[in-house]
């Protein structure tokens, strides 16, 4: 519009005029300063709110200013580009501040019980107004029972997937991984219930003279059945980058498919399945509800996974935010953050060697 | 927009739906050839005779069993929680449905559904009306904004928080975001308490909002990584084609991003429903714990199923296990729906198989 204006009244076209005009950085400073001196005298004049209020009533103010500005400067249709960009800049830092407050409260809150005695003692015997005790019965739990899990998840899951790769075909197989990706949304708690009904209230009680009991190895029997899923499609995704012509290879030379598969197909996905496995082994180990069911919880140190309740650092942490010991919360969140640093140190290791992995 | 690659340009072309050829494919589109299904190739003798049990037999047969243990399991979860949740309906003094409050463990046991039910629909409703716009605007960012210098480790962030335990997220809402949300409440309340969503008259700590809020920041992480991978896969060509009839950033997105991705970003937010209809710990620890329904958002109470479950499972009974137990098969069965009806939404546009893990 203002270039075919000037084109016709003769300037020199130079790289300057034959731009379409900005709105200079300094207005746009300056409405965001209007905005917000013009919030903070609404708003702190009025007395309707603190200096959270004022920010968002500046936002605001700032972003209708900035419309107008520009919308007579550069035109409706950049002024709304404009303001697309400023509300999606402003969504990021609004999701960062509750983030960056999650994990500045671990660390400051979490370090005050960062000691020997924490990992090294149970909660045996600790009372409301003892401060010391620790989660090392927890620990214990936390490692055999996730343990356990991705024993009985991991051989599982590989064939699974193998089967959904390898053999898997027609409708049986497009149902089966149908049902692989509804399952990885049941939720955790549900997986608990199912255990509850099924190995505690009914299984249980054959060995145990009739009577149900709590026991880690069913805690292990939920993680299962939330990291199931979770490998199968991980490990499904991994044998399919496998190179077709690598099988045709092995066949040509006479290999059977079942020793094509495992002494081919499965190492070269190898580094790609294991990233898998660390991945739902960290999803399993944050799992809160399904140990809260069926292993019970316990004070003491128990090292058998097969009888007597358990605890785990995830029940430990939600155990102690509901105690009302002074000393509790202190407890909860160095075990929260004892949690998040396994959990991290999992994910991270696991997202590293997905980048060595050769295949993707 | 060339620094975005788009994987679409081969995917773009299939048909709809997991077909068989989808599934047959493995490794770069090379389908493997079974040597069993091959006709034999001619002197028929010369070949050794195919042994009727085989280690191939017994190895195809277990991974078959593998992959049907799923189904198993899905359907074995079924069965065992109707075969516990059956006794105590029956032994129910009102109906499980309409009924609000929930008293399983007294004599005669009597308990209902109904409000811990609608606490589970309004948490996760108002969870994903505050997230969804967030992640959507977090997801452009890292896919159309952001230098990719920025983008990759702020994925690899996002992609980190989904990992993060519920219960901490619980405890930080229990002990942190509890006062500025109090704050907030109190001050809704004085000004906008003509509203019915924000009236009452205290207290204003463990509330709905609080509870949803909290579920908000959990659910952010997903819808977050799976609506920005959706984004990524716009093929470029739609993005310079808009670009070069004139149309801003913003037009481009509208214009060919955000209707190219639509289908993903549904599954993406019914994905984050999902999550947030079964979150216990989360919401165990933050919200108040009543039996009624009501929309007051700010004043202390609120429940949702899983939070019940975990709140109430300690003292519970034999009767009290099955109520607990009818609860959690209704829960199965609504995530269960809407799973099912995500999947179903990606499984239409393949492209997004690889990214809906």
């Amino acid at each position: 519009m203002s270039l075919l204006e000037r084109e016709t009244s003769g300037v020199v076209m130079t790289p300057d005029n034959i731009r379409t005009r900005k709105l200079p950085v300094a207005i746009d400073l300056g409405i965001a300063v209007v905005a917000l001196v013009l919030a903070a005298a609404i708003v702190l004049g009025a007395g309707i709110g603190n200096w959270v209020l004022v920010i968002v009533v500046g936002a605001i103010l700032y972003l209708v200013g900035l419309y107008f500005a520009a919308g007579r400067v550069e035109g409706k249709r950049a002024a709304k580009n404009k303001i697309a960009r400023a509300m999606i800049y402003s969504a990021c830092i609004l999701a960062v501040l509750p983030l960056a407050s999650v994990v500045w409260t671990l660390v400051s809150k979490g370090a005050a019980r960062l000691d020997g005695d924490f990992f090294g003692s149970s909660m045996n015997n600790i009372g409301a107004r003892d401060a010391n005790g620790g989660a090392y019965h927890a620990i214990i739990g936390t490692l055999e029972q996730v343990g356990i899990a991705t024993l009985m998840a991991v051989p599982l899951g590989v064939l699974g997937a193998i089967y959904l790769v390898e053999y898997g075909r027609g409708r049986f197989a497009l149902t089966v991984r149908f049902f692989v990706d509804v399952m990885t949304g049941i939720p955790s708690i549900v997986a608990g219930l199912f255990v509850l009904a099924f190995w505690v209230l009914i299984v249980s009680p054959w060995f145990n003279n009739g009577t149900p009991r709590f026991s880690g190895f069913a805690a292990s029997l939920a993680l299962t059945v939330l990291m199931l899923p979770t490998i199968v499609r991980s490990t499904e995704e991994m044998l399919r980058l496998v190179p077709g012509p690598l099988r045709e290879g092995a066949y040509a030379l006479g290999v059977p498919q079942w020793k094509t598969i495992l002494r081919v197909v499965l190492p070269t996905a190898l580094p790609g399945i294991v990233t898998g496995v660390m991945l739902a082994v960290a999803r399993a180990a944050g799992e809160t509800a399904p140990v809260l069911l069926v292993a019970g919880g316990a004070a003491a140190i128990n090292m058998d996974p097969f009888s007597g309740n358990q605890s785990s650092l995830s029940l430990f942490v939600y155990q102690q935010a509901s105690d009302a010991s002074k000393f509790a919360p202190d407890r909860a969140w160095t075990a929260a953050l004892t949690l998040v640093a396994l959990v991290l140190i999992l994910t991270i290791a696991a997202k590293l060697l997905a980048r060595r992995n050769r295949l993707s | 927009m060339g620094d975005f690659p788009s994987r679409s340009a081969s995917t773009n072309a299939g048909g709809p739906g997991v077909t068989a050829r989808h599934i047959r494919s493995a490794g770069n589109g090379v389908s493997p050839i079974p040597p069993d299904d091959r006709p034999p190739l001619g002197g028929g003798s010369a070949l050794p005779r195919k042994s009727r049990f085989s280690l191939e037999t017994g190895f195809k047969g277990l991974s078959t069993a593998a992959g049907a243990m799923v189904l198993v399991i899905i359907v074995a979860i079924a069965i065992f929680l109707i075969s516990k949740a059956v006794p105590a309906l029956n032994a129910n003094d009102e109906s499980f449905l309409t009924a609000k409050e929930w008293f399983p463990n007294e004599t005669p046991p009597h308990f209902g559904i109904a409000a811990l039910a609608f606490g589970t629909l309004l948490t996760s409703v108002i969870a994903l009306l505050v997230a969804v716009p967030i992640a959507l605007g977090i997801a452009l960012f890292l896919s159309h904004y952001a230098p990719k210098r920025l983008a990759t480790p702020l994925g690899f962030v996002i992609d980190l928080l989904a990992a993060v335990p519920s219960v901490v997220f619980g405890l930080w809402g229990r002990d942190v975001f509890s006062q500025p949300v109090q704050h907030f409440s109190e001050w809704l309340n004085k000004y906008f308490s003509w509203i019915p969503l924000f009236g009452g008259d205290g207290p204003f700590g463990r509330s709905i909002l609080l509870g949803s809020l909290v579920l908000a920041i959990m659910v952010l992480p997903i819808v977050t990584s799976l609506s920005r991978e959706v984004f990524q896969q716009t093929p470029g060509m739609n993005e310079d084609a808009a670009l070069a009839l004139g149309a801003t950033k913003w037009e481009m997105i509208r214009t060919a991003v955000l209707p190219y991705g639509k289908p993903g970003v549904i599954a993406a937010v019914m994905l984050g429903l999902g999550r947030a209809l079964g979150e216990t710990i989360a919401l165990a620890l933050t919200l108040g714990t009543t039996f009624v329904i009501s929309f007051n958002l700010i004043q202390s109470g609120g429940n949702s199923i899983a939070a019940n479950i975990a709140n109430t499972f300690g003292e519970a009974n034999a009767t009290g296990r099955g109520a607990l137990i009818a609860s959690g098969l209704v829960l199965f069965a609504i995530t269960l729906v809407v799973n099912m009806a995500a999947r179903a939404i990606i499984y239409r546009r393949r492209e997004f198989r690889d990214s809906a893990a």
